[in-house]
């Protein structure tokens, strides 16, 4: 493997990993459409920061991020309350911060290093070349840097409020009772999801990090009835999508961000199947049995 | 007379526009098994969850033994309605009672073994010690609620609030609650219960609220579960009657 090739793997790793953790808790949460919606209006988040600022750093680009994350919640809690339906609310509210995000790339921002494309599908081709050095570990891809640190943020609130983000998922009205501060919470997440998001924004884009943040989730629900093992299976099916997705780009020759998603939809397509307790086959068998037993 | 644990001044709420709740008045002494009835959208849930702080009220104050609730939080237990909950997300039946320690564990610390042990034998007290490692999408209705009963009981909370904890369970769960929830007042614990049978009101509750949208009676059972009562808060047009639904049962029996 060539050292590019492993600065590929590792950042694909990284988005695979911190993605697939969110991912759990956005599907237990009934909020992947929150997911889509935040991944589209953190280019507006990512824009703003570009234009305040004149250069895209990874703090800069996080703190935009965090800011169009929450926006978009209130916004689309505020339509809600105005009795728009939750669904066409988050249509309404994401579309259009996501459209003023690229009208101002085209107007504003002119020749940075930030397009619609690139936006929409990323270019983890390009990340091993832009470097950062840092101490100890020496030379490392700025964008895998910052991965790292979203990664550790997202695992440090996930274990220290595991067991606060399990009630708040599962019963939230028996949470409020206790005091846990069950909207706090909510808002703490959607900066979370938000900030995963931007991280793994240049690696896979706006589009493909819908399919890391929902599919390897959804494949692992099928596989356990704990929520830890969950975790841990959502995020390594994350980082096997990414690394099989980057060696399926590599043999037919394609892009790296859509095999990625693809071979999350692959994972998902054999969990489907082959899951011993919510699978197809296991399903069918087990009705088989029940029907040949009283039959 | 027995202490006041709630009191409950000109409570009023609405749900989007429409007002669900108003001038609601009532006080509830210690030791009360209460229970909350009233037609389809009189605003039972909403009462359980205004008085909880999980609904905004509009107007109107809530005290707790004489406190206001975020002062006697540790003291109050609530149990949801079952359906208001995903009954596959990924935990197991001990889980979900522990959870119900979850305050008093406190933020950064995890259920010990002696919580564990608690939710244990809360799940034992309702005959549910065989299913601690199910699956909760795999127990049935009446032992989804028990496990939601276990859970409000590893709180050990002094006030207790239950959302149709009788709605849809079979007959033994129904007993087994109502022996807990017996229990419970025997301790000298209070308990509000939103239920929808008429026919075991009388059997079951030594208080009665009757709720279409306020307060239309609330007293001791004997005294105003009378046919009148019921038919103010229904409706003219309750066809439901003690005495003829009484004669239909009889020749079942």
């Amino acid at each position: 493997m060539t050292y590019h090739a492993m600065w590929i793997i590792v950042t694909a790793s990284l988005v695979g990993l911190s993605c697939g953790l969110i991912g759990v808790f956005l599907i237990l949460r009934k909020m992947a459409m929150m997911a889509d919606a935040i991944s589209h209006t953190v280019l507006l988040g990512i824009v703003i920061a570009f234009i305040i600022t004149r250069e895209l750093s990874g703090t800069h680009m996080l703190i935009g991020a965090i800011f169009a994350g929450l926006l978009t919640a209130f916004l689309v809690q505020w339509l809600h309350s105005l009795d728009v339906q939750q669904d066409a609310a988050i249509g309404i509210v994401f579309t259009t911060m996501f459209a003023i995000g690229v009208i101002l790339i085209a107007t504003s921002v002119g020749n940075a290093h930030l397009d619609v494309q690139h936006a929409l599908m990323g270019e983890i081709t390009f990340i091993p070349w832009n470097k950062m050095s840092l101490p100890l570990i020496g030379e490392v891809p700025k964008a895998t840097a910052l991965l790292a640190l979203v990664l550790f943020v997202v695992l440090f609130v996930l274990v220290a409020f595991y067991k606060e983000w399990k009630i708040t998922s599962f019963d939230p009205a028996l949470a409020a009772s206790l005091g846990i501060p069950v909207l706090l919470m909510h808002y703490v997440f959607l900066c979370l999801v938000s900030i995963t998001t931007v991280a793994s924004f240049d690696a896979v884009g706006a589009i493909m990090v819908v399919a890391m943040l929902i599919t390897p989730a959804a494949s692992a629900y099928l596989w356990t009835d704990r929520l830890s093992i969950m975790l841990v299976l959502s995020g390594l099916f994350g980082v096997i999508s990414a690394v099989a997705g980057y060696y399926i780009a590599a043999w037919v020759d394609t892009s790296i961000s859509g095999s990625m998603a693809f071979a999350t939809g692959l994972v998902f397509f054999i969990s489907f199947l082959f899951s011993p307790k919510h699978g197809w086959i296991a399903r069918y068998l087990r009705l088989h049995k029940t029907v040949k037993k009283t039959g | 007379m027995a202490e006041a644990v709630l009191q409950v001044e000109n409570l009023s709420a609405s749900y989007r526009k429409n007002t669900v709740l108003f001038d609601v008045n009532f006080v509830v002494q210690a030791g009360s098994l209460v229970g909350i009835v009233g037609p389809n959208g009189a605003g039972k849930s909403t009462l359980l969850k205004t008085i909880l702080n999980l609904h905004p009220s509009l107007t109107g104050s809530v005290k707790f033994f004489g406190l206001p609730f975020n002062k006697v939080q540790k003291r109050i237990g609530y149990v949801p309605q079952r359906g208001s909950v995903d009954w596959d997300f990924p935990t197991n039946a001990l889980d979900v009672v522990t959870m119900g320690l979850y305050g008093q564990i406190g933020w950064l610390k995890r259920p010990s073994r002696l919580h564990k042990q608690k939710a244990f034998e809360a799940l034992e007290k309702l005959g549910m010690a065989d299913y601690a490692d199910r699956q909760i999408s795999q127990l049935s209705g009446g032992q989804q609620q028990r496990v939601f009963l276990a859970r409000a009981l590893v709180q050990n909370a002094d006030l207790y609030f239950m959302d149709e904890p009788l709605a849809g369970v079979d007959a033994a769960t129904e007993r087994a609650i109502m022996t807990l929830l017996k229990e419970l007042k025997a301790l000298g614990k209070t308990v509000m219960v939103v239920h929808h049978d008429l026919q075991t009101v009388e059997d079951y509750f030594d208080h009665v609220l009757l709720l279409n949208r306020t307060v239309i009676q609330y007293g001791k059972t004997k005294q105003i579960f009378t046919r009148e009562n019921i038919s103010r808060t229904y409706g003219g047009d309750l066809r439901w009657l003690r005495e003829e639904s009484l004669h239909v049962h009889n020749p079942i029996k």
